[in-house]
């Protein structure tokens, strides 16, 4: 599955998601499930390698939410495409926790979804669909006009009606929600 | 009414040109079915018995004489000649090809209409009171939030995969013509001791397998506040509603298993946290909209208008028709015309290309070119003077428009059942022809006076059959259409649940069995103003049940 950026540009993975059980290798990028991540919280930063977490669609944010700074890398996943609780939990990871690492929608990803994830603040899209590169990067435009708020810096039409772009990119900035 | 500005637009045509694609992804193969179904189910394209149904958004239920002649071109370059007004105040065109899609939905573009979100498990079309802007006592047009709420809730990047669709309707009126308890969030407009406009928000409500009545988790809620506090409710379900269960994922099914108390916390805890200014529309932009639905410019006219009186006094026929079909509006001089699609003998909801052109001219003659669905299945002309009612009588009785049924026993809704619907277990249309035919006497309609029978050909309830005086249920028994009847049930702002008579009638029977519940209600009702619904709250199902069942 080809690991895309929000211009549909393909993505090198360095990250190695460990299986149950699997020894935490000395070099390189890990991903864990959110238990192990619990389990072995301080291993996994003992190490100055990055550290990435896995939740499952059931798995809310809170578990992770003294630790945003820790981790580079958190991956929802989607088990069917119609789960919708990732797009909820990674809008509550953007803006309300200010997480800013990479925030990675994997499993039942679907071209026709993309615009939507990235709204909600996804930034790497394992997709499951053949095409890349041009046509996909068609999927994360179609529709240009956002009538609410979200993750993106998209201003609503709204806002847009008045003059004004309080889209997320601005209105962060004034919050201080943005963690870095 | 509203209307598209720039940003309007440029979506539904960006919407457009991406269900083109998708379409030509599937035409092409490139795309299987099972891919596609998603993808055609957020556009309200749905794989029926014989063919692909479209349903077409019509917001809160308002059209414009443009919008309606445009719907009657459809029915006749790419359908058959009509279509289907639904209770969700939506129309369905039953026979169109898969390949004319797109370009029915660009015609539909000009006219500024979509079928964005008529299906999928998001955010529904919208609905509201049919008579909102001419209704008696209105807090204001409840539309104004209805289209605040449309526009927030097309493409919600966060809820348009749910755990199941999610209905909103909103009324501004102690009436409640909106079904408010039956569906899951009813926003009620009102106004607080300091005459702040605010909602009492009801949520859960839902017919279907488990029929459950809203509760209101907020007496008031600031109306500005609107769409952070829907944004906050949408949140919490979206989290925490079933997703294994197809049957326990409704908002009604997670409200009662956590409490609405602690439904009502969750809600509000999320909501506090919430940074309301990104989510809710500034003032400017609320004004923006209101400023859309602003009354018509009505003429200054007397309360009553006397050439109305007199005729009204002087022709029976003309009489019942208003008595039925028309009802009081707020402007002096003013009346609400519904125009019923329920001909005796009819297929509830259909109309045909040449009624749609033909409303559409009246509106433009006599009701400031606006036309209304109602989620009884039927039409309205809402600013009528009353000094224009006898033409417009005249010109509805040759439409075939003018059955004097509204609100009685043949204003019968029926989903499309078995005839169109791969998951019905019997006929719906049948049978409410048949009992239309049955009770078509007019003397006798107008005697048994307000019953709203109601008719859903499965336990999905599509026909309302919880809420009906009357409710019929399609059921199959061995592989033979049953009936199941409720009564007492009721959608207005007395919502109930209907109550189960008894065993099943068959298709033979279930006329009969309407018939001999009406029989005993005139038998004990204790004069024509006690209506159906009344009688029946007071004596109860027993005496029902002994005429129904005692006797075999
Ligand atoms: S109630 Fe059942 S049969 Fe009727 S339209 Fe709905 S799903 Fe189909």
């Amino acid at each position: 599955m080809p690991l895309i950026d929000s211009d549909g540009r393909t993505l090198s993975d360095p990250w190695r998601l460990l299986a149950e059980g699997e020894d935490i290798p000395e070099l390189g990028p890990v991903l864990v499930p959110l238990r192990r991540w619990l389990a072995e919280r301080d291993r996994l930063l003992a190490r100055s390698e990055p550290v990435g977490v896995l939740l499952q669609s059931s798995e809310g944010p809170a578990d992770l939410s003294g630790d945003l700074r820790r981790v580079s890398l958190i991956a929802l996943e989607f088990p069917k495409f119609t789960d919708g609780r990732p797009y909820s939990t990674a809008r509550l990871l953007r803006e309300r926790y200010g997480y800013a690492g990479e925030l990675r929608a994997t499993g039942a990803v679907l071209r026709d979804q993309l615009q939507f994830l990235r709204r909600c603040g996804f930034d790497s899209f394992e997709v499951e669909n053949r095409e890349a590169g041009d046509a996909i990067a068609e999927a994360f435009r179609e529709i240009s006009v956002s009538y609410q708020a979200a993750a993106d810096e998209a201003p609503r039409a709204a806002d847009v009606r008045r003059g004004e772009r309080t889209g997320y990119e601005q209105s962060k900035v004034c919050a201080g929600f943005w963690a870095y | 009414m509203y209307q598209y500005d720039a940003h309007d637009r440029q979506l539904v045509l960006d919407r457009v040109e991406q269900f083109r694609g998708q379409v030509q992804r599937r035409l092409s193969g490139e795309l299987s079915e099972e891919e596609f179904k998603p993808l055609r189910l957020m556009n309200g394209l749905y794989l029926q018995l014989h063919a692909y149904m479209l349903r077409i958004a019509i917001p809160y239920g308002t059209l414009s004489s443009a919008q309606l002649r445009k719907l009657a071109h459809i029915a006749r370059r790419y359908d058959r000649g009509y279509g289907h007004f639904t209770t969700r105040q939506n129309l369905q065109f039953n026979w169109p090809a898969l390949a004319d899609t797109p370009d029915i939905l660009a015609e539909l573009a000009e006219v500024e209409m979509h079928a964005i979100q008529t299906s999928g498990n998001c955010i529904r079309n919208v609905t509201a009171d049919h008579f909102a802007g001419a209704a008696a006592g209105e807090i204001e047009d409840p539309r104004i939030w209805c289209e605040i709420i449309r526009q927030w809730s097309t493409f919600h990047p966060e809820f348009s995969f749910l755990p199941r669709k999610f209905k909103i309707a909103v009324t501004a009126t102690e009436q409640d013509r909106a079904a408010l308890r039956v569906h899951d969030i009813g926003l009620r407009l009102l106004r607080d001791h300091a005459g702040q406009l605010g909602f009492e928000v009801m949520v859960g409500g839902g017919q279907g397998r488990t029929p459950v009545l809203a509760k209101t988790i907020r007496p008031f809620l600031a109306a500005e506040h609107l769409l952070s506090y829907l944004e906050a409710i949408l949140r919490t379900y979206n989290l925490l509603g079933r997703r294994d269960n197809l049957y326990k994922s409704r908002i009604k099914i997670l409200v009662d298993s956590v409490g609405p108390e602690e439904f009502t916390r969750l809600v509000e805890e999320e909501w506090r946290q919430m940074p309301h200014d990104r989510i809710d529309l500034p003032e400017a932009e609320i004004q923006r909209i209101r400023a859309h639905f602003a009354p018509p410019p009505f003429e200054a006219l007397p309360q009553r208008d006397a050439e109305f009186e007199l005729r009204r006094r002087g022709d029976p026929a003309f009489a019942r028709w208003v008595r039925a079909n028309v009802s009081p509006h707020k402007q002096p001089g003013y009346a609400i015309v519904t125009l019923s699609l329920k001909p005796h003998g009819g297929i509830p909801g259909d109309a045909t290309a040449e009624q749609m052109d033909a409303v559409a001219d009246l509106a433009d003659r006599y009701s400031f070119g606006e036309i209304r669905v109602t989620h009884e299945q039927n039409l309205a002309l809402v600013h009528v003077r009353q000094r224009d009612l006898g033409a417009l009588w005249h010109s509805l009785a040759e439409l075939n428009l003018a059955t004097p049924n509204v609100g009685l026993a043949t204003d019968i809704i029926a989903c499309p059942g078995l005839d169109y619907c791969s998951l019905a277990n019997a006929r719906s249309i049948p049978v409410a022809q048949r009992i239309s035919l049955a009770l078509q006497d007019l003397d006798r309609l107008t005697g048994v006076g307000e019953l709203k029978i109601k008719i859903s050909g499965c336990i999905n309830a599509c026909g309302h059959h919880h809420v009906g005086h009357i409710g019929i249920l399609g059921v199959d028994k061995k592989g033979e259409e049953f009936y199941q009847i409720t009564l007492g049930g009721s959608a207005d702002e007395t919502a109930s649940l209907g109550e189960i008579v008894g065993p099943a009638f068959s298709s033979e029977r279930v006329v009969w069995a309407v018939e001999t519940i009406i029989a005993t209600y005139l038998s004990l009702r204790r004069g024509p103003e006690e209506r159906f619904l009344d009688a029946y709250r007071r004596i109860g199902p027993d005496p029902f049940k002994e005429a129904l069942y005692a006797a075999h």
